[in-house]
């Protein structure tokens, strides 16, 4: 029993690790079976990413919205929701804090800031808590609503960085937000730099990992996930944690895009989110819902793709890294289904 | 019975020889013999998981048997899916409708052997065939309606037509009156008469024995996974049916002191509840629980006990009449608020409602209870107190692996229920509502929770106890209310009754009634 305890205990980490190791090793053989050499290959790979101080800088840049879009879809898991609409809060999110720091030029940084963060959210957030509201009242699946509210999020962008917030010159962007609304720059290199963003991601690391492990709303949001029956029996009201999981899941998505807006562009941008909302998908199935296995699978994601360029400057094909990322990807889900059939034999077993 | 294959069984329609089936852990049939006379309508009683329908399953080719022989006719025949049963001319009915709702009728009846012409559905010859049957056995439906228009009864007509249209000589109806109102039932047998004037042979299972007596020729009845008896039905009544059906010995005795009764705690008026498709499961029912008794409700499953236990835990709305806990009326109380008020619930399904299986079981112990001050300040959770308290309790309640990071999951049937008991005793309460407490668990396990229960009414807890196990009903219940359909049937103790009248009462006799034949 105690080596089954040990088993469930660990697994959370053996499994993405033997997932990564198994998903080079494939990978190294499709570059055999194409004539290229992998060390060389992972060689390239791994200086890209870390080798040199622009390298790092520019991965830390990339890793600091895909925390929090991990941190945002794996929290929607843990409350039983599938939350594809991460990109669409993240844009409103994005909107919001613009708008909000464009017009802080007059302000100091210790109320700019701060003010900026908690639109951001809370964009996200009410953006994602329709979602939610239309699941609880209406039962609407929330991965329609979602994606559907993500279209609408697009086109709301488009259109007000096109008409009544748009920077004179007809580009299709935004004004810049103030200066007293930047983030910090903690290292610079070349074209590249670091914000305090980092700080704000990984702090979000904690605070939801205490939000999930050691509060009644944590307790509350996961017997809903695993267990809606057993949470109405135990007295737990799934509609308001249905609503409140979106809007926190919200409000990290929305934290995303404004992290995007302090740190890196100062303005809305169209392509500011990128496919950074679904890239939480993948990071949340690598880090296992853990807030802390989200934040080192977003460095993950975030280093094999910074790595990938080096690479393909060594001749070899940058997609690769694709394979790999879906290799990883399989070997995550299908454990998920080994557990599950693993689970039903003892079921099984129970019974007789 | 000699080892012979010259046995001559063509006077029987059907005969089941010897079948035996074995699921994990249960002998469902043991050595069961059916015998089927050509052109009479049968019946197979039994309470719930004697093995009814584990049998039909087997001569319809859902279930295989592990051993026996099936004769159709005076033919041995092997049956090995439902194909082979249609080739063989048996139909089956089951109590959960095989029906397409958005298709109508005619479609429904004709699906998966359409008439056609060239690739194209002939609908008119469908319909013609239909109408056809309709009137040959008096079975009127309107051929064009969508089946999810139609009521129940009409619905089962459909089925019943279904299995004619595959010329079905042999049918089975498994519970076919659960789901149909009296008229609909009257209906039913006067159908049923026309198939048997029609040469058609019946197997028809029930537990309601009234229906017995009302139309069927003969009788098999079955307990445990075994045939107790074969009558006629003219030879028999009800009385000795229940006696065949439940009047076993009860094997399980708790030692329990007299109760010390003391104030009202609960109750329930002229209650109206209904089941998931909106018909009425619980109707109008009036009683009351008091502190320090157990009150034991009999019966057999569906007759409106789940949606009892749910509308008193408030899981479920009440639709009319009221219940009243402590004194306050608590109708349209949340389950929040009544656990709150000293309510506590040992639900039927541990798995669905009891626990949440992906929690440790820390977590499982505080169920219902996470927001006390014991267990959380503020909005943080007390993780070390709640590590204590469960830790406790695993040593109090004997819980095995004592573990309490171990998953809900992980644990076998008999110590999850353990954590339910463990966690609903815990928390004090002043009444407690108890459904099925010792489902699928061994004996061990069986003496530990009916043990705890009584020691929660010595304690003064007024107890509402739901089961489908006489025996239990028999050994803790201090009063028994016997419910048939939703309604109760009869008020009774342990001391002053018999399994015999109780097993009456189940099957739909009204207690006064069976007083009177006595005296």
């Amino acid at each position: 029993m105690n080596g089954l305890k040990k088993f469930y205990m660990n697994d959370k980490i053996v499994v993405p690790v033997f997932a990564v190791i198994t998903s080079l090793f494939i990978a190294a053989i499709v570059m055999i079976m194409i004539g290229k050499n992998p060390l060389m290959a992972y060689g390239a790979l791994i200086f890209g990413a870390f080798g040199t101080k622009g390298a790092l800088i520019n991965n830390l840049m990339k890793t600091t919205p895909l925390i929090l879009t991990g941190l945002s879809v794996g929290l929607g898991f843990r409350a039983g929701l599938f939350n594809i609409g991460a990109n669409g809060q993240l844009i409103i999110g994005a909107l919001l804090s613009t708008y909000v720091g464009s017009k802080m030029i007059a302000y100091p940084f210790y109320l700019s800031i701060p003010l900026m963060l908690v639109t951001g959210m809370i964009g996200g957030a009410l953006w994602a808590a329709i979602a939610g509201w239309l699941k609880v009242a209406r039962g609407a699946h929330e991965v329609i609503t979602t994606i559907m509210l993500n279209y609408i999020a697009v086109f709301i962008a488009n259109y007000v960085v096109n008409g009544p917030f748009q920077a004179p010159g007809g580009v299709p962007k935004s004004p810049e937000i103030a200066y007293s609304a930047r983030l910090p720059i903690l290292a610079t290199s070349g074209a590249t730099w670091l914000s305090a963003g980092i700080f704000v991601a990984l702090a979000a690391v904690v605070v939801v990992y205490i939000l999930v492990e050691k509060t009644k709303l944590g307790y509350e949001v996961k017997a809903v996930g695993f267990n809606p029956y057993a949470a109405e029996y135990g007295g737990i009201s799934i509609g308001k944690n249905v609503v409140m999981a979106m809007a926190i899941s919200g409000a990290l998505a929305g934290l995303a895009g404004t992290m995007q807006v302090m740190g890196v562009y100062y303005r809305y941008l169209g392509a500011l989110g990128g496919s950074m909302g679904f890239d939480g998908i993948t990071i949340a199935l690598i880090g296992q819902n853990d807030p802390i296995g989200i934040a080192f699978a977003a460095f993950l994601i975030s280093s094999i793709r910074a790595g990938s360029n080096q690479m393909q400057i060594a001749g070899v094909s940058k997609n690769i890294v694709i394979i790999i990322q879906g290799i990883i990807i399989f070997l995550v889900a299908a454990n998920r289904l080994v557990k599950t059939f693993m689970f039903w034999k003892r079921k099984e077993v129970e019974g007789a | 019975m000699g080892k012979t294959d010259k046995k001559d069984y063509s006077e029987y329609a059907v005969v089941m020889e010897k079948i035996v089936k074995r699921f994990p852990g249960v002998l469902a049939n043991d050595h069961v013999d059916l015998f089927v006379k050509k052109g009479e309508i049968h019946a197979i009683v039994g309470e719930n998981g004697a093995g009814k329908t584990t049998l039909m399953n087997q001569l319809y080719g859902l279930l295989n048997s592990d051993s026996g022989k099936i004769y159709i006719n005076g033919e041995e025949v092997k049956i090995k899916n439902p194909n082979d049963a249609i080739k063989a001319k048996i139909g089956m009915v089951h109590q959960h409708f095989m029906l397409v709702d958005r298709l109508s009728v005619v479609e429904n009846i004709v699906l998966g052997m359409e008439p056609v012409y060239g690739p194209f559905f002939a609908r008119d010859k469908a319909r013609k065939q239909i109408s056809e049957l309709s009137q040959k056995f008096g079975l009127f439906v309107e051929p064009d309606a969508i089946i999810e228009d139609l009521p129940v009864g009409i619905q089962q007509r459909v089925e019943i037509i279904k299995v004619l249209y595959r010329g079905a000589e042999i049918l089975i109806l498994d519970e076919p009156t659960a789901v149909l109102t009296p008229q609909e039932t009257d209906e039913l047998f006067k159908i049923l008469g026309a198939l048997k004037a029609q040469g058609k042979t019946i197997i028809f299972i029930t537990h309601k024995l009234h229906e017995v007596m009302a139309i069927t020729d003969s009788v098999t009845v079955m307990q445990l996974g075994k045939v107790t008896g074969v009558v006629k039905t003219s030879d028999t009544n009800p009385r000795a049916l229940a006696r065949m059906m439940v009047g076993r010995e009860v094997l399980l005795r708790v030692e329990k002191g007299e109760a010390k009764i003391g104030k009202k705690i609960l109750r329930v008026e002229n209650l109206h509840v209904n089941e998931n498709r909106g018909l009425e499961a619980v109707k109008g029912l009036d009683f009351s629980v008091n502190q320090g008794e157990i009150v034991g409700i009999a019966g057999v499953a569906g007759n409106g006990q789940t949606e009892l236990i749910e509308a008193i835990t408030g899981l479920r709305k009440v639709e009319e009449g009221q219940v009243i806990f402590k004194g306050i009326d608590a109708t349209n109380f949340s389950p929040k608020r009544r656990r709150d008020m000293g309510m506590g619930h040992i639900p039927e399904d541990r798995l669905k409602h009891g626990l949440v299986a992906a929690f440790p079981l820390y977590y499982n112990f505080i169920l219902g209870k996470h927001d006390d001050p014991r267990f959380c300040d503020g909005e943080f959770l007390k993780i070390s107190d709640i590590k204590k308290f469960s830790n406790a309790l695993v040593k109090r309640f004997d819980v095995r692996p004592p573990l309490i990071n171990l998953l809900g999951a992980n644990l076998s049937g008999g110590n999850q229920q353990k954590v339910i008991v463990a966690r609903e005793f815990s928390f004090n309460p002043d009444f407690m509502a108890i459904s099925q407490p010792t489902r699928g668990l061994d004996i061990g396990a069986i003496e530990f929770i009916h043990k705890s229960i009584i020691s929660m009414r010595d304690q003064g807890v007024g107890v509402l106890l739901v089961s489908m196990e006489l025996e239990e009903i028999f050994s803790l219940s201090d009063r028994i209310l016997v419910m048939y359909e939703g309604q109760i049937m009869g008020e009774v103790t342990p001391q002053e009754t018999t399994t015999e009248e109780v097993g009456l009462m189940m099957a739909g006799h009204k207690l006064e009634d069976l007083r009177a034949q006595e005296a």
